[in-house]
């Protein structure tokens, strides 16, 4: 799909080629059989479509040169393809994680695209996992597509300074997609996981496309650790089971290796101070490597926490760095910090964690306040199920 | 493609630069205008005289109607354009940031239609 779009310059031309090769395909193999390489034949077949479009538009352009302007992006196939098709070239799929999450396009947009391009989703499953109309959805990407040959968005891997910048810009979607999956902020299912699974596979292949990337391998590492507790985050009845009380004999060890490989690999040729992502990661692999909540090294996350919070100065980092303190240096340590974090007063984490560092010091009712306050915030009824049920616990022992 | 470069800045807030300022601008457009030309870029550009000298005309019924400046009271208005002729949107963006106005103001990128 990648070479096709780099050779049409259009999403929808190399669309069409491709479904075209695929009713080609279902009328030849029901003749002939299969043949060896279905993916290479249906390739070609492909590329045959649009070397006849290529040819059908010129002769529509010759004849009516008012209509030219529609074909702005066109690239004349023939003379590009036998030069540089090789089915799938990896250089076309990067090119066009880039063109996807272009910053000119809307995030929500570039969402959109980049599952309906680059993952292996169809628009009617991406309209279900956001819970949007399929005509929606459909009118998102076709809205995205058009303001791509029309303003002509580049299908290249960004050069020199703009690379930085636009590398964290398909970072920041490929983890969009997974937190959409992760924490539904709709939807009475916590966790999708085919929006889990697509996020994965895209930060796997920007791995695979940009290797000396270290910040690829950090992102990937997080959703892959993150991911791995999904069996364990909710209960038969739904609800929300926070890290430490979670059965960690549920968690996919498969995941979790992979991704303490991913962060062990040495750092590259010109090694970079992990960034935020990776932060996270190692984060997250902390709680990974203990056995049991109590040999959580909370005093390691403490120090990942302000080392994060150098790049992300923001209230929640301060807030999760109170937590680790809380549990490596104290209770009441980990409150007062918290008490001085003034900006969170809206965030419903912020009063649940003041709650259960509050129940945690026997403080039941400031810690029936607290979960009061925070249920008054949350929105997903998965967690609002979880808050009650903590709020239900101290209000039983005043 | 060629992109329309369309420059919004705050015409109230212009007019109370002081002179020093204004020639700040000034050479700032100046040095912008001459590398554009210099990279075969530069397809035209004008600078407009403020909405205070602006009329907008409408025909309802075969009538003309005239009114005095611009219909939208918006803070930021049209002050200039640049056409540019660039490869893609990525180096259109790339001039359009270059652009003074873009510093205080905002640059609008839209690409010409070929018909």
């Amino acid at each position: 799909m990648a070479s096709l779009i780099r050779l049409s310059g259009s999403f929808d031309l190399a669309e069409e080629a491709l479904q075209d090769a695929f009713i080609l395909a279902l009328r030849a193999w029901t003749e002939a059989g299969v043949p060896d390489n279905p993916a290479a034949w249906i390739t070609t077949a492909a590329r045959r479509k649009l070397i006849d479009a290529a040819r059908r538009e010129r002769t529509r352009r010759e004849k009516h040169p008012a209509l030219r302007y529609e074909s702005a992006a066109w690239q004349d196939p023939d003379t590009s393809f036998e030069a540089e098709f090789s089915p799938d070239m990896p250089d076309d799929r990067l090119r066009l994680i880039f063109t996807c999450c272009h910053p000119a396009l809307h995030i929500e947009a570039q969402i959109a695209l980049t599952l309906r391009t680059l993952g292996g989703l169809t628009t009617a499953e991406i309209a279900r996992s956001f819970l949007l109309p399929e005509s929606t959805l459909a009118q998102r990407l076709v809205r995205a597509k058009n303001k791509i040959r029309d303003a002509r968005i580049p299908y290249e891997v960004p050069s020199g300074g703009r690379l930085a910048e636009r590398l964290s810009a398909v970072q920041a979607v490929i983890y969009l997609i997974f937190n959409e999956g992760y924490t539904a902020s709709s939807g009475s299912g916590l966790i999708r996981g085919d929006l889990c699974s697509e996020a994965i596979r895209l930060a796997r292949l920007l791995c695979e496309l940009m290797p000396e990337e270290s910040e690829s391998r950090g992102l990937l590492a997080l959703l892959l650790l993150q991911d791995s507790r999904r069996a364990a985050r909710v209960n038969r009845e739904g609800e929300l089971i926070t890290v430490e009380e979670q059965d960690r004999s549920l968690w996919n060890r498969a995941e979790v290796d992979e991704a303490l490989g991913l962060l062990a690999q040495p750092a590259g040729r010109e090694p970079k101070a992990p960034g935020r992502y990776e932060l996270e990661a190692r984060i997250a692999a902390v709680h990974a490597r203990a056995a049991t909540p109590a040999e959580t090294d909370w005093r390691a996350i403490a120090r990942l926490y302000e080392e994060l919070s150098w790049f992300i100065p923001s209230a929640v980092v301060a807030l999760n760095q109170a937590v680790a303190v809380a549990m490596s240096d104290g209770f009441e340590t980990g409150l007062a910090l918290m008490d001085r974090i003034g900006e969170l007063d809206g965030y419903y984490l912020y009063h649940s964690a003041r709650a259960d560092l509050l129940r945690r010091l026997g403080r039941n009712p400031e810690a029936a306040a607290a979960y009061q306050r925070a249920l008054a915030l949350v929105t997903n009824p998965v967690e609002r199920a979880y808050l009650t049920r903590r709020l239900e616990a101290v209000q039983a022992v005043p | 493609m060629i992109y329309a470069m369309l420059i919004y800045t705050d015409h109230a807030a212009d007019a109370q630069a002081s002179p020093e300022q204004q020639q700040a601008i000034m050479g700032a457009y100046y040095g912008f205008t001459n590398e554009v030309k210099e990279k075969n870029l530069y397809k035209a550009g004008e600078a407009l005289h403020p909405t205070t000298a602006a009329t907008t005309v409408r025909v309802r019924d075969g009538k003309t109607m005239t009114t005095d400046g611009p219909f939208a009271e918006t803070k930021e208005q049209l002050g200039g354009f640049y056409l540019l002729d660039c490869k893609d949107l990525d180096e259109a963006i790339e001039y359009a940031a270059k652009i003074p106005g873009a510093s205080h103001g905002s640059v609008e990128v839209r690409p010409i239609v070929i018909w």
